[in-house]
């Protein structure tokens, strides 16, 4: 069958009509997300302002309100730099593997009752295969823009990348064993039906190893080895200005977003609210599925803030050991408790 | 439709296949190396295989590629940039790759199609595809599974063996 009888058989109709409908789920999808990355710089400098005691963006609109639009513009027209003897076309690439990465996994989360972008079984490893794909934007980056800063920034990024994905998929087996599916969607629907409504109870241990591996997947504070700033001035992107900046500055946040949105789904419940508390609360079954889904991502985004505003930054060796000593042994653990149990019960 | 499909992605790992073995540059060689892994994954797709499709980028993709990338950027091979291609000795190699698809060719004529057995495209797609797998995996293929993960433990052992020697002396 050639392409041309493919597309003027019969059933077209139908075909345009579901890739159309994707296409508009996946522009929706880019829009508020990228809304969202703007007001998380802002949100995040007004909660790091205030617990310094200081008041964060004030000057822009109301209470600071506009800054992320006066950012953004600033970004639009700043030059555009490329070091001289930067490998160029690497040097493009290198921010949109990263932006890349981190929205297209943002295609399988459910964000309520069976709306995502593409409902696939393997909904959860392809969110581990998209972030594994992340170093690749930064350590490209590093390399390619031939700077002795930039280049230290690439090495050491990719070698906490790489040990903490190992800590990050071993976290979430506990979640698969409990649930048997690998599909985010039937995963919120397996806690629903759970006792306690979320899997962070029993999961504690996971929860733990996956939160914590989920900051330093993301490169942010303390694990913000790669662009620790008294060191190596700003990391990895240290020569990029301008447009090409805000795209690795977008992709860091669409992580942290993407982290808090699989924190939501596998431990906390997703769209669904526990059953007892509906019970308690009548009124709380008439709230939008996407409330609490977008309520426990706030949630999660807050706690990378909070953690960034307490702890100072760690060295590098204790963050290899943190991660290989520490992380790995307790997710399997976790993986050996959560079979026992499942083979008891 | 389906066809279409196949060979783009065929013909698009032969392309980048050839892009890697003739870059001068090792870091753009891995780089065309991740885009054949993607359409390798690709290939899985169309077989109904997404576990394998899955594991495939993050195996391959993610970890064991960036590790490449790791050691050429250790190595520092700024000066080999300058030099001529990695690959010498290309007449023979073409020669050898011809006869291989000469054989392939030969041997494919041979198979014919038997009636499909118990996993059938409908039974897997039923199952999932992870499911089925995991299967087939831990009942009829337990020992070569065991065997081949103890292979593996052997080789994570000699490597930890060969670093901690490095270190004493």
């Amino acid at each position: 069958m050639s392409i041309l009888e493919a597309i003027f058989q019969p059933g077209w109709v139908d075909t345009a009509l579901k890739v159309g409908i994707i296409v508009v789920k996946i522009l929706v999808l880019i829009a508020v997300v990228m809304f969202h990355v703007a007001y998380a710089t802002y949100f995040e400098r007004k909660v790091i302002g205030r617990m310094q005691v200081r008041m964060g963006p004030m000057e822009v609109g109301p209470h600071g309100l506009l800054q992320p639009i006066a950012d953004m513009l600033k970004l639009f027209f700043k030059e555009d730099i490329i070091p001289e003897k930067a490998d160029k076309p690497i040097f493009y690439i290198a921010p949109i593997i990263s932006l890349a990465s981190a929205m297209s996994a943002l295609a399988v989360i459910p964000f309520y009752k069976d709306f995502m972008v593409a409902n696939i079984n393997i909904g959860l490893l392809f969110v581990l295969a998209m972030s594994s794909l992340a170093s690749y934007g930064i350590v490209l980056s590093g390399w390619a823009s031939n700077s002795k800063y930039a280049f230290l920034g690439g090495l050491r990024s990719s070698a906490q990348v790489i040990s903490y994905e190992i800590a990050l998929g071993l976290s979430l087996v506990g979640v698969m064993m409990m649930s048997g599916s690998l599909n985010l969607n039937e995963i919120v629907k397996a806690q629903a039906a759970y006792p306690t409504g979320f899997y962070a109870i029993p999961q504690i241990l996971g929860f733990f190893v996956f939160v914590v591996a989920a900051i330093a997947e993301t490169n942010r504070a303390p694990f913000d080895l790669p662009e620790a700033e008294s060191e190596l001035v700003a990391g990895y992107f240290v020569e990029y200005s301008g447009m090409r900046f805000a795209l690795f500055y977008a992709a860091e946040y669409i992580g942290m977003i993407l982290m808090g949105c699989i924190a939501s789904a596998c431990y906390l419940g997703g769209w669904t609210v526990p059953w007892y508390l509906i019970k308690i609360l009548p009124f709380l079954k008439y709230v939008p599925g996407i409330v609490w889904f977008v309520g426990k991502v706030y949630f999660i985004v807050f706690c990378y803030y909070w953690i960034r505003a307490t702890l100072p930054r760690y060295r590098y060796d204790q963050l290899m050991s943190i991660g290989w000593k520490l992380l790995i042994p307790l997710a399997l653990l976790n993986i050996l408790i959560t079979g026992i149990l499942k083979v008891i019960f | 439709m389906v066809e279409a499909f196949f060979i783009y992605f065929a013909l698009m790992v032969v392309f980048c296949s050839v892009m890697v073995v003739s870059r001068k540059n090792p870091v753009h060689s891995v780089l065309w190396m991740l885009v054949m892994f993607f359409h390798v994954a690709g290939l899985y797709l169309m077989l109904n295989a997404e576990f394998l499709a899955a594991t495939q980028i993050i195996v391959y993709a993610g970890a064991i590629l960036v590790l490449f990338l790791f050691v050429i950027m250790l190595l520092n091979l700024k000066e080999e940039i300058a030099t001529e291609h990695s690959v010498g000795g290309w007449p023979g190699g073409l020669a050898l790759a011809v006869s291989f698809l000469l054989f392939a060719l030969l041997a494919f004529t041979g198979f014919t199609v038997k009636a499909s057995g118990k996993w059938s495209i409908q039974e897997v797609s039923r199952l999932t595809h992870t499911k089925a797998l995991g299967k087939v995996l831990y009942t009829e293929y337990l020992f070569p599974f065991e065997v081949a993960s103890v292979i593996l433990l052997v080789a994570i052992v000699g490597a930890v063996v060969l670093a901690k020697k490095k270190l004493k002396s």
